[in-house]
């Protein structure tokens, strides 16, 4: 395989203490592909242990937020010319040996991104009933715009072949953006597939959901949903 | 136009006050072309509102407002929500230019480390 052809982004901020382990899990999960972290401005020594486990390292300058960053890493797969790129999560929630899940209709060409969903499986991933509310909403309104039935909507855990490189490279929503991500594939006319996948718990760090945010992600995410799909099919 | 009222006279000084401090941006350039003749007009406007007392009262019986303060408040509010939702404009345009400049910084960053084979060490300048 080409070099960069299998691409996986892990972006990441301050996430020095479960970043390495993550990074060797996936050099053994997927020893071919070319592995990126996109460090979003951390304050720690999250770029230092990156570049000590020998991957690729794109240093943002200043913080610029989970979609930023993304973006930053589809980018980087364009210019790259990878075929599939895949995004898994800093802090060791998503499993790197389900990467091959994910690939799986991506190479057979079933659908443009796979979402490895939480829900769509029995795990030992905890949840509170509130959380489960918001969940279900915001799936009831994926499901509702796109026609596809996505339960975890939420997830960082995505495989995307050379369209959605494209389309992200392009565009990418800032400010909580996986939902709208999702939306605005859809009106891409690009094909999305949900695929059950275990999740962990988190290896390290800490979360950055608070209560606050929790309810503005709420609040924003259905209302960003709907006026993206007034939007239409767009070329940015 | 009759006596000077003191409040008028207030009103006069404090419109050429800020009619001189606009100008005085222009002229040191701190306030961009763009908007420097959007703002000489508000300082105009402020002095001839104060110059001539009777403009208002006009404005309003024009308008068909009976009370010629609201006339004032309506004028003022819609100009100013216009100017927030054209700075808003301005900032959304600036953070997205600004977020593409951030992420070309990290892929030539990148780019460069591959090229050379040294690393950059990861160090980023705090602004």
């Amino acid at each position: 395989m080409r070099r960069g052809d299998l691409l996986i982004i892990v972006p990441a901020y301050n996430e020095e203490e479960s970043l390495p382990a993550v990074l060797v899990e996936i050099r053994e999960a997927v020893p071919d592909a070319e592995i990126l972290v996109v460090n979003d401005g951390s304050t720690d020594a999250t770029s230092r242990v990156a570049r000590a486990a020998g991957v690729l390292v794109a240093d943002l300058p200043i913080n610029l937020g989970i979609g930023g960053a993304m973006q930053t890493g589809y980018r980087f797969a364009r210019r790259r010319g990878s075929s599939v790129a895949v995004q898994v999560d800093a802090d060791g929630q998503h499993d790197p040996r389900e990467i091959p899940k994910l690939l799986a209709p991506i190479r057979e060409g079933r659908a443009s991104l796979a979402v490895g969903s939480r829900y769509a499986a029995p795990s030992g991933y905890r949840s509170t009933p509130l959380r489960r509310v918001g969940a279900a909403l915001l799936s009831w309104i994926v499901s509702t715009l796109t026609g596809v039935a996505v339960r975890d909507t939420t997830s960082g855990f995505r495989a995307a072949d050379r369209r959605v490189i494209d389309a992200y490279a392009r565009l990418y929503p800032v400010d909580y953006p996986e939902v709208e991500a999702l939306v605005y594939l859809h009106r891409q006319g690009l094909r999305i597939v949900e695929i059950p996948v275990v999740m962990r718990e988190r290896r390290g760090g800490r979360s950055s959901i608070t209560a606050r945010r929790a309810i503005y992600y709420m609040a924003k995410v259905p209302i960003a949903s709907v006026i993206g799909a007034l939007r239409g099919r767009e070329r940015p | 136009m009759g006596t000077v009222a003191p409040i008028q006279a207030i009103a006069i000084l404090a419109s050429l006050g800020f009619l001189a401090l606009i100008v005085n941006l222009v002229r040191k350039r701190r306030l961009a072309e763009e908007y420097s003749l959007l703002w000489l007009l508000v300082g105009i406007a402020f002095v001839a509102i104060s110059v001539f007392r009777g403009l208002i009262e006009q404005i309003a019986r024009l308008l068909g407002i009976f009370y010629a303060p609201s006339a004032i408040f309506l004028i003022a509010i819609f100009f100013i929500v216009w100017l927030l939702l054209r700075f808003s404009l301005i900032v959304s345009d600036l953070a997205r230019k600004n977020r593409v400049l951030a992420q070309e910084i990290a892929l030539l960053r990148l780019e460069m480390d591959e090229r050379t084979g040294v690393e950059s060490a990861g160090e980023v300048e705090k602004p």
